[in-house]
């Protein structure tokens, strides 16, 4: 059990949490410190600790949601027993909900919180890496009060090594910290778009609350007030606080560096800036009216611009309300509610703490070999920077085939390491065995920001393929690990820049796949 | 009159049974209903009907006309 997290008065055993210590740490931390550069690799959601002070870390670093290296090796699941809303965003459209569809707020299937708790009990003891419950909707937990939190009392008796977290947009939190504290929760996550209710109005039409909509600027000032205030009630009770911001062009892009200063005083611990998600299929307000998403590089730059100021998150996939498992392998579709109901469940807590134990050994092997690798590169001088992609099915190590790559890992390579920057969803290539053309195209567009791919294996066509749009396809590290394997690659790419053979130079811009991440097909 | 869901309209997301204050509202058949005898469009209770003001989509949460106006028997 994490004695940092505290939930010890749950699970029976162990002392009371410090909780003022923890808050100490979490007011003394001041984000990525800049004396490393914003391209440090430990910062943030890297692999290491980097400067973040060792409590917060020790909450952190086992969670997929927060730390990009802990979600090669551990998985969460999100229940959807929260269906109500208390706010309109016109990102968001409540109608539309079918199989094929897919998004953060869409689920198929809303559950009682007795059903919840079985689901979890289910997955968890199917996936012995399964460490973290969320509820995030597909409403807002803090507008469904009674089912989230019946649901954290059913899993914390029955399940008391899980950690608890939850997502809301926070115009009912200040009613609600102390049920969170109460709970253990592990982490809230708080969606602010705006701290101008001027940009707000452009965001929300409406929020419900004390019974009466409001409307405009002064619903978004109404709201903008509540969830600071939540922010700041939560930071003071020494629970971790996630930000999450959607970025919409032309709307808030500019005015998230703003809300990412906004929240960092406040005390949240991380920023999650993702991009709007805004098909016109999906019938949202900002799809129907065309407001576009940002590209690739216009995310990345942005994550950049606010990265000196607090940690940023890299590597959401903007999941459903119901997803299960590890981040980018959905396996819901293992645990509908008819299933679950029929599964015999035994919850082994004995066995899970060894499957995680060899977990933590695999993760450790991997630090090594990077951290070795990291030192022949140290010496080298240059001020080349570069993407690069990379096919996994998670440990950390190059093992998809590119035909079987459901999303690329981009890594930006420098003289200071390889630093996870996102992810690029794709539609599969190889489908049934043989390639088609249309989808390598929408590959190479996702991934055109990259000077490489590095794949366990790829076929003769698309080789060439990629070779003409530019983008080096590399499968001689196949089944090794990550970082080291790109670190390995990118001094024999300085090394041809400083000989002549080869000449660097800037790669294009990249398109993000719209649409939630969901089991593949 | 009473207010009545849209029943095509209506996503089951439940927002309008916990907003009101008379219990009304209950889910039948995947989506939500009101029960005309019980609804009173929120009058004494707040400015405007709850169910309305809490729905996601527009025009789910409208007036039934076939019911006389609640104001009437008060």
């Amino acid at each position: 059990m994490d004695a940092a997290t505290g939930r010890e008065e749950l699970g029976g055993g162990g002392g009371p949490v410090n909780l003022d210590a923890v808050m100490q740490q979490v007011a003394e931390h001041k984000g990525c410190g800049t004396q490393g550069g914003s391209g440090k690799a430990s910062c943030g959601s890297g692999a290491g600790q980097g400067d973040l002070p060792t409590d917060i870390w020790e909450k952190v670093k086992n969670h997929p949601c927060y730390s990009e290296e802990a979600h090669h090796h551990y998985a969460r699941m999100h229940v959807a027993v929260a269906p109500a809303c208390n706010i309109q965003c016109n990102y968001c459209n409540r109608k539309y909900d079918c199989a094929n569809e897919s998004r953060p707020g869409v689920v198929s299937e809303k559950l009682t919180p007795e059903q919840a708790a079985k689901k979890v009990l289910a997955v968890a003891s199917t996936i012995p890496q399964m460490t973290v419950l969320g509820i995030a909707g597909p409403g807002d937990p803090l507008a469904n009060p009674e089912k989230t939190f019946k649901t954290f009392e059913l899993i914390a008796k029955s399940a008391p090594d899980i950690k608890l977290c939850l997502s809301t947009n926070g115009l009912a939190l200040p009613d609600h910290v102390d049920t969170i504290a109460g709970f253990n929760v592990d982490h809230v996550t708080i969606t602010i778009n705006m701290v101008d209710p001027e940009i707000g109005a452009k965001i929300y039409p409406w929020v419900y609350w004390k019974h009466k909509r409001y409307t405009g600027v002064e619903a978004a000032k109404l709201l903008t007030d509540r969830q600071l205030q939540g922010l700041e009630m939560l930071t003071e009770r020494g629970i971790l606080c996630k930000v999450n911001s959607v970025m919409i062009p032309g709307v808030n892009d500019q005015h998230l560096v703003e809300v990412n200063k906004a929240v960092k005083s406040r005390g949240a611990f991380l920023h999650n800036i993702m991009p709007l998600i805004s098909a016109p299929e999906h019938g949202t307000v900002f799809g129907l009216t065309g407001q576009r998403g940002p590209s690739a590089q216009e995310l990345k730059a942005l994550q950049d611009s606010c990265e000196g100021e607090m940690n940023m998150m890299r590597h959401c996939r903007q999941c459903r309300a119901d997803a299960v498992g590890l981040l980018g392998e959905d396996r819901s579709a293992e645990f509908t509610t008819d299933k679950i109901m029929e599964m015999e469940v035994n919850y082994d807590l004995e066995s899970r703490k060894a499957y995680q134990e060899m977990v933590e050994k695999e993760r450790q092997d991997k630090v090594a070999a990077k951290q070795e690798e990291l030192e022949t590169l140290a010496g080298i001088a240059s001020d080349i920077k570069l993407l690069v992609a990379v096919a996994t099915k998670g440990s950390g190590l190059i093992n998809e085939h590119f035909g079987h790559a459901k999303e690329f890992q981009v890594y930006e390579l420098s003289t200071s390491g390889a630093k996870f920057v996102g992810h690029r969803r794709v539609d599969l290539y190889c489908q049934g065995g043989y390639g088609d053309e249309d989808s390598l195209e929408t590959v190479i567009r996702a991934i055109n920001d990259c000077h490489a791919v590095f794949v366990a294996k790829i076929g003769g066509c698309p080789k060439n393929d990629l070779l003409t749009a530019g983008i080096d396809p590399v499968d001689q590290f196949a089944h090794e690990f990550i970082e080291k394997s790109a670190i390995t690659w990118f001094k024999t790419y300085l090394e041809k820049v400083n000989t002549g053979e080869i000449e660097h130079y800037e790669r294009g811009d990249a398109e993000i796949r719209q649409g939630a991440l969901i089991a593949a097909q | 009159m009473t207010l009545k869901i849209v029943a095509s309209q209506c996503t089951s997301c439940s927002a309008c049974e916990a907003e009101c204050p008379n219990v009304a509202i209950y889910e039948k058949n995947g989506t939500f209903v009101i029960n005309p005898k019980k609804c009173t469009e929120c009058i004494g209770h707040f400015d405007k009907p709850q169910c309305a003001e809490v729905c996601p989509v527009d025009n789910t949460c409208i007036i039934d006309e076939s019911y006389p106006r609640y104001q009437a028997a008060v």
